[in-house]
């Protein structure tokens, strides 16, 4: 069985896994990282969004073992000791999660947009969310709560 | 997905000498159809030769008349490149297209060209701009490469290096994307060269092809007019839920005059 040493959240981690275990199955099942979610499993929903060295990834569709040696960011690593991370804070007072399935995709998801577009329109935000499906809000909170998060996260 | 044994090689020469070694072996680039594929059991390799750790496939290099494209560089780095947005922004302008994001941090040209697809992007860039792939053993001209629906002229265990993109006095892409997958219901790349102009569809049929008819007539008059009124033919274009094949006939005409009207710009 492969053996793969990796940084999760800050951690290091070594551990076996078999090569066919997905990465987000690995972080929820081996890790019990499960805040990560499994939605569609098949590379739509963007639901199971984690950063791979600093990339939004879709960890239904890559490898557990892929990912030896990379910096891996799951949504447990945004809160600070009670603090949620202003993105976060930006979706819970804008009222962008109605579920909460898709939750931590879509605040994974956003986090690595405003990286690359800290000041994001509209338009921006929709185009940088068409790889996250919702089907409770209809989207509209959670495009304000992503530009009042960035707007958060300049200040 | 059924088990395989992962190799992870550090050049290209040691990948290609795993392949012959492996029973039934399998490139994996940047994953983004062939694990989907692999978890509903449509294929079950007995090894993958995982790509993404040989640095020599991930550059991108200019000279003065072509800009080449390592064959793991992804779909992301490939819109992000200054070097391609700045002397080739129809391939910067398609890339930046595909999927959504995060499929753009993963997904590689190498591994969409050699998939072949009938409805990725990638192909109109190849067979429009006259592009070349250069393999471990060889250069593949963009015009012989794809060769039926999800066939290449790749042998058996061969490996793509790079793409060799000439540049384009002008270039552009336009695509009417499926609303969900972003996959192209029908895309037309329209290049003009010194000596030739080329148009190149992807999504309506089987696998990319060219409209001389256009082509000539844009050779003429390179203006959304001098093709106004052609019209391929919808016999032989893909039929499914999404489109008819009279649809993606008719699209094609007015992406081919919408990519014109761009390159103009």
């Amino acid at each position: 069985m492969p053996t793969i040493s990796l940084t999760v959240n800050g951690q290091p981690v070594t551990e076996e896994v078999d090569a066919p275990t997905l990465l987000v199955k690995f972080l929820r099942e081996q890790l019990k990282l499960t805040g990560t979610h499994v939605g569609c499993d098949t590379s739509q929903c963007g639901a199971c969004v984690v950063h791979v060295n600093g990339e939004a990834v879709k960890s239904c569709t890559m490898l557990a073992v892929q990912a030896d040696g990379a910096e891996i960011l799951t949504i447990e690593s945004l809160a600070n000791n009670g603090t949620l991370h202003p993105m976060q804070q930006a979706f819970h007072d804008k009222h962008a999660l109605q579920c909460g399935f898709c939750t931590p995709g879509m605040v994974m998801a956003s986090i690595a947009l405003v990286r690359d577009n800290p000041d994001p329109s509209e338009d921006d935000v929709r185009q940088g969310l068409e790889g996250n499906l919702c089907r409770c809000t209809g989207y509209q909170n959670i495009v304000q709560a992503v530009r009042a998060g960035a707007k958060n996260m300049r200040d | 997905m059924y088990d395989f044994r992962y190799h992870r090689p550090a050049t290209i020469s040691e990948a290609v000498d795993l392949f012959r070694q492996c029973d039934d072996g399998q490139y994996l680039a940047g994953g983004q159809t062939l694990i989907p594929v692999m978890k509903q059991r449509l294929a079950s390799p007995s090894d993958l030769i995982d790509l993404a750790r040989i640095d020599e496939l991930k550059d991108i290099s200019a000279t003065e008349s072509a800009i080449t494209i390592g064959g793991m560089t992804t779909h992301a780095a490939i819109a992000a490149s200054s070097e391609v947005r700045s002397r080739l922004a129809a391939l910067a302008d398609l890339a930046s297209g595909i999927g959504d994001p995060h499929v753009r941090n993963r997904g590689t040209l190498g591994g969409s060209i050699a998939n072949n697809d009938p409805t990725a992007d990638y192909p109109a860039a190849i067979v429009a701009l006259g592009a070349t792939i250069i393999t471990d053993r060889r250069r593949i001209e963009g015009d012989a490469f794809f060769t039926n629906i999800f066939e290449t002229a790749l042998e058996e265990g061969e490996l793509i290096r790079a793409v060799e993109f000439p540049i384009p006095e002008r270039a552009a892409y336009a695509k009417f994307p499926n609303p969900a997958s972003r996959y192209a219901i029908a895309g037309v790349m329209v290049s003009k060269f010194a000596d030739i102009v080329r148009v190149a569809v992807t999504g309506a049929g089987p696998f990319v092809f060219r409209v001389p008819d256009m082509e000539a007539a844009l050779a003429r008059d390179f203006s959304p007019e001098a093709i106004e009124k052609l019209q391929i033919p919808a016999g032989d274009l893909n039929a499914d839920l999404h489109a008819s094949p009279a649809y993606r006939a008719h699209l094609v005409s007015i992406l081919a005059k919408r990519a014109v009207q761009a390159a103009k710009e």
